[in-house]
């Protein structure tokens, strides 16, 4: 069977009267952006749109392939037919060509989201000039002349400054980051290309999942404009059944676990190196386990594995680390767990730390750092114990697990407390 | 010297501070959830929300209020690595 691809060099795709694609395909790519394994590749999909008044040009492609984008470019239109330059998303792999296109093209109007302009002025120092432009967010257009192009503002999907655009004539929804993939396929649309379910899931698990409140807004906005074709800023091009991607996020973000109603939750997890932070974790537990409406779990690190925590606590309310301290640090389980936490979102949790040490103890700080680097809230001053706790020590845990479910169930007593008094 | 007092709604805890303090002196130590980028007030990262007092802290510097304005900030928006306690009765919230 042949392999149709659709893709030729130097060669623009076209995907609907005026629509065309301009992107480049990178299939050595094998690892994104450090944290993301790809197994054929990615794409970087770049867009032109041409009215009776002029071309706009959507996102541009990561700069190694700069050559490749301004060749499709060049045979779509003229520099001087370019109207305006929309970004969705100001990320390098999809800006990496903007300071040249803007050179070769300097009466184009630069069109991005409110929350762009800082990045732009950063990604464009080279030019020696302040950039030009104008912000949009929804309810705003471009009019090409003949068909427009209107704004949604779908921000943190993935950054501070991601927006959609929409070709209203069209129905064409160039979505930015959002709905797409690292894949890369030069046959492009959805219905041609191999199988890429798995890595449109991989994607939104580690790129868009620390945002699912963010997508879940996005998505009702989305929705609505009920798109014909959706096109990725990588990926296959969504033209068969886009709405079941809309309806894959919708699921993908929507929590699994359900509300517990009133009920909170406290997730407390340890090391132990002698059993003695074990104990520590024991008491911390006993003692919120007396806080009502909360419902407590203790689990021990040391031979789990730490990615199956990351979905529980997602969902939990409340976040209590113990860990020894060895060689000035807290332990590789429990840094392993909270470096995990980047592929979720915990700001504005609660945590506790706590942990048994024997000359310098400097473990429990180290957690609290990082749980304040996460967002979380750290209400409780940690607990550590020189070696073996003693019964005073152990109760000492107990009332550090009864105050943290105590702001966990939003039942802690307020306090005035003068700055000499904190640490 | 003048005493002030600072008030984090999200853990519920009130700091008796002297005047001139910045918050982010405060924050920190007593666990609030204002999480912090550069510290020199050009990320944004601590914006919070001022709840009650605003004007019992020092006026935005130009920079504060250049990097609030890009970041669209309500007006009740302020950087805790930059909001200076003058005095009275302050209450933030993490923004």
């Amino acid at each position: 069977m042949s392999h149709p691809s659709v893709v030729a060099p130097g060669r623009p795709v076209e995907l609907a009267e005026g629509v065309h694609w301009i992107g480049a395909l990178d299939p050595a790519m094998r690892r994104f952006d450090i944290i993301l394994n790809t197994a054929n590749g990615t794409s970087y999909n770049a867009y032109a749109v041409r009215g009776e008044r002029g071309v706009a040009v959507i996102d541009t492609v990561k700069i190694e392939f700069a050559d490749e984008f301004f060749a499709r470019l060049e045979s779509v239109c003229r520099y001087d037919e370019i109207r305006v330059i929309v970004l969705n998303h100001l990320e390098p792999d999809h800006s990496g060509a903007l300071p040249e296109l803007m050179r070769r093209a300097p009466n184009a109007e630069l069109v991005l989201s409110q929350r762009a302009p800082s990045i732009l002025k950063a990604l464009v120092r080279e030019l020696g000039t302040e950039p030009d432009y104008t912000p949009v967010g929804d309810g705003d257009f471009v009019d090409l002349g003949g068909r427009r192009l209107a704004f949604v503002n779908t921000p943190y999907l993935h950054w501070p400054d991601t927006q959609c655009t929409w070709l209203e004539d069209e129905a064409m929804l160039f979505s930015g980051d959002v709905f797409g993939c690292h894949f890369c396929d030069d046959r492009l649309w959805n219905d041609r290309v191999g199988d890429f379910r798995f890595s449109f899931d991989y994607y939104y698990q580690h790129i868009m999942r620390p945002f699912r409140s963010f997508v879940l807004e996005a998505l009702d906005k989305l929705e609505t404009l009920a798109p014909r074709v959706i096109l990725p800023a990588h990926g296959p091009l969504l033209r068969s059944r886009p709405r079941d991607y809309m309806a894959r996020y919708r699921r993908l973000a929507t929590p699994e676990l359900g509300s517990g109603g009133d009920e909170r939750t406290l997730l407390v997890f340890y090391v132990s190196a002698y059993g003695n932070t074990a104990r520590m974790a024991r008491a911390v537990a006993e003692g919120a386990e007396q806080v009502s409406r909360l419902r407590v779990s203790l689990y021990d690190l040391q031979m789990s594995d730490v990615g199956q925590f990351v979905d529980l606590i997602e969902e939990a309310d409340g976040l209590a680390f113990g860990s020894p301290t060895l060689n000035a640090d807290a332990v590789k389980p429990v840094w392993d767990l909270l470096s995990s936490l980047t592929l979720v979102s915990v700001k504005g949790k609660f945590g506790a730390a706590f942990g048994s040490y024997g000359w310098s103890g400097e473990a429990v700080g180290m957690i609290e750092d990082r749980m304040r680097g996460l967002k979380m809230r750290v209400p409780v001053k940690g607990l550590k114990v020189k070696l073996n706790p003693t019964e005073d020590d152990l109760e000492r845990c107990r009332a550090l697990g009864r105050e943290l479910g105590a702001h966990l169930t939003g039942t802690a007593k307020r306090r005035v407390v003068d700055i000499a008094e904190l640490a | 010297m003048p005493k002030a007092s600072v008030t984090f709604e999200d853990i519920g805890v009130t700091v008796t501070v002297p005047a001139g303090t910045r918050l982010i002196e405060v924050s920190e130590k007593v666990g609030a959830g204002i999480t912090y980028g550069c510290r020199e007030g050009e990320c944004g990262t601590c914006m919070m929300k001022i709840i009650a007092g605003s004007e019992n802290l020092a006026q935005p510097s130009v920079l504060e209020h250049q990097v609030l304005s890009d970041n669209l900030a309500p007006r009740a928006a302020r950087l805790a690595c930059q909001a200076q306690v003058l005095g009275g009765e302050i209450v933030v919230r993490p923004g």
